[in-house]
């Protein structure tokens, strides 16, 4: 396919890391910050091609993974509801609530339906017009044009049995945290090619000159991996600490302006909590005062304050890129994708989940399309 | 979750430019994609889609750069292994 096998050449790979490797001079610690990238790095053994002493730390950017834990008891409130629809992006259903997830409400009778785009749950309340709907609109950036448009269409055709339940988190706050954390070891990031297809990169500016951090905008295959890397090492041994975009066959300095302007509209910048992390300023979108009718939560009543569980499971220190996946004891035995102690195993992206599927415990297995 | 595959604008229909679909073609799957944030998008067109949404028109000449990298790079090395 165009724009995919080209970018996954082996000799092309290989070229960029030897280039790599003639670069550094010393250790440095990169973090890409998309789930996505995590999951292609461990996919094609990107780590293991590079120099020992250039270290990729997984970052943040897992949606389903960050989503707090009183969201997930909200949704599965909601579904409990008699006469109601939950619809939701597949991943979320095995995230664990306080008591249980959304898979059990599910075959407790909850009316859950799995849908691919928001404007699948639009027409699940189109067509059910008796039932209420309520769409769980979790993710980044990325996802917010897509959330908006369904909130907006809702709206402007006057759905009135259609609401969503906002979870949305926003990328640039959560590497500001991650860089005032006070472990941070990171010197350089590999920043989330698709969320600044629609943001643009001006918002990264700032982080770069405060922080004296290199930010190389990044794509998903290997050669956009391994291009980003070799534009962020380049950077961090001169000296310099710039924005730089490798994935400018999609990304432009302004973003997405029609989807900016819809965003604007939708949604207004609010804090949030993030599991694992903990709370953020500024750090996600809610529904803005236009739309508050399509609030669930002013349909449904105000989401309670959570507390994540308290246990072995080390995520939160995986999704600040304080720990891998390895470090943790319970890894592949007492934590599987069947059995998944914390969210970084659940969710495929999830940084526990990449690692079991790829590297696993069992070396001979086929990694599974 | 922030996955967008990259695919073939076939045809498009619709009038209203916040309603604007195309039948887009993912390697032998079509399927109809929103295409309000992509109104620069024509028949031929390789757009990136995410959750059904077309997020981007890709940029051919942009995306020939990381060739023309790796193509400097191979001149290095070249130049590096002639004595």
């Amino acid at each position: 396919m165009k724009y995919r096998d080209e970018y996954r050449d082996g000799a092309a790979a290989r070229r960029l890391a030897d280039a790599i490797g003639r670069t550094v001079t010393r250790p440095w610690t990169l973090m890409e910050v998309c789930g996505g990238q995590t999951h292609a790095i461990v996919r094609y053994g990107i780590d293991e091609l590079l120099p020992p002493s250039v270290e990729l730390v997984h970052g943040p950017g897992c949606p389903v993974c960050v989503t707090p834990i009183e969201y997930i008891d909200k949704a599965i409130e909601i579904a409990l509801r008699p006469g109601t629809i939950l619809c939701s992006f597949g991943d979320m259903l095995r995230v664990p609530g306080t008591h249980g997830d959304l898979f059990g409400a599910k075959s407790r009778g909850g009316d859950i339906r799995i849908v691919y785009s928001p404007l699948d749950a639009l027409a699940i309340a189109r067509a059910e017009p008796v039932r209420e709907v309520v769409f769980f609109a979790v993710g980044f950036e990325t996802t917010a044009p897509a959330n908006a448009m369904a909130a907006y269409r809702a709206k402007q055709d006057k759905i009135a049995n259609f609401s969503m339940l906002v979870s949305h988190v926003l990328v640039p706050p959560a590497m500001r945290a991650i860089l005032d954390g006070p472990d941070s070891r990171i010197q350089g990031f590999l920043a989330a090619g698709h969320v600044c297809t629609v943001m643009g990169t001006r918002e990264y500016d700032p982080i770069a000159v405060r922080y004296r951090v290199p930010i190389v905008v990044t794509g998903f295959e290997p050669i956009d991996i391994l291009e980003g890397v070799l534009m962020c090492v380049r950077q961090l041994e001169e000296g310099r600490a710039e924005v730089e975009n490798q994935y400018s066959r999609s990304v432009r300095r302004d973003g997405n302006p029609t989807a900016l302007e819809l965003l604007a509209q939708v949604f207004t910048v609010i804090p949030r909590r993030w599991r694992g992390i903990g709370d953020i300023a500024d750090s996600g979108f809610g529904l803005s005062a236009a739309y508050v009718e399509i609030d669930a939560e002013f349909r449904f009543g105000a989401v309670r304050s959570g507390e994540d569980p308290v246990g072995e499971c080390l995520s939160g220190s995986v999704l600040r890129g304080e720990r891998r996946p390895p470090d943790c004891p319970a890894f592949g035995t007492r934590c599987t994708p069947e059995n998944p102690l914390g969210v970084t195993m659940v969710s495929s992206e999830g940084a526990c989940a990449a690692y079991y599927r790829y590297r696993g415990l069992v070396p001979t297995k086929e990694p599974a399309q | 979750m922030c996955l967008a595959i990259p695919g073939l604008v076939m045809s498009m229909t619709g009038g209203d430019p916040l309603q604007r679909t195309g039948q887009v073609d993912f390697g032998g799957i079509v399927k109809t994609i929103n295409l309000a944030y992509a109104p620069e998008a024509r028949i031929g067109d390789y757009v990136l889609v995410h959750v059904g949404f077309a997020i981007a028109v890709i940029d051919e000449a942009e995306a020939a750069k990381v060739f023309e990298h790796l193509r400097e790079i191979g001149e290095i090395e070249e130049m590096r292994s002639t004595p």
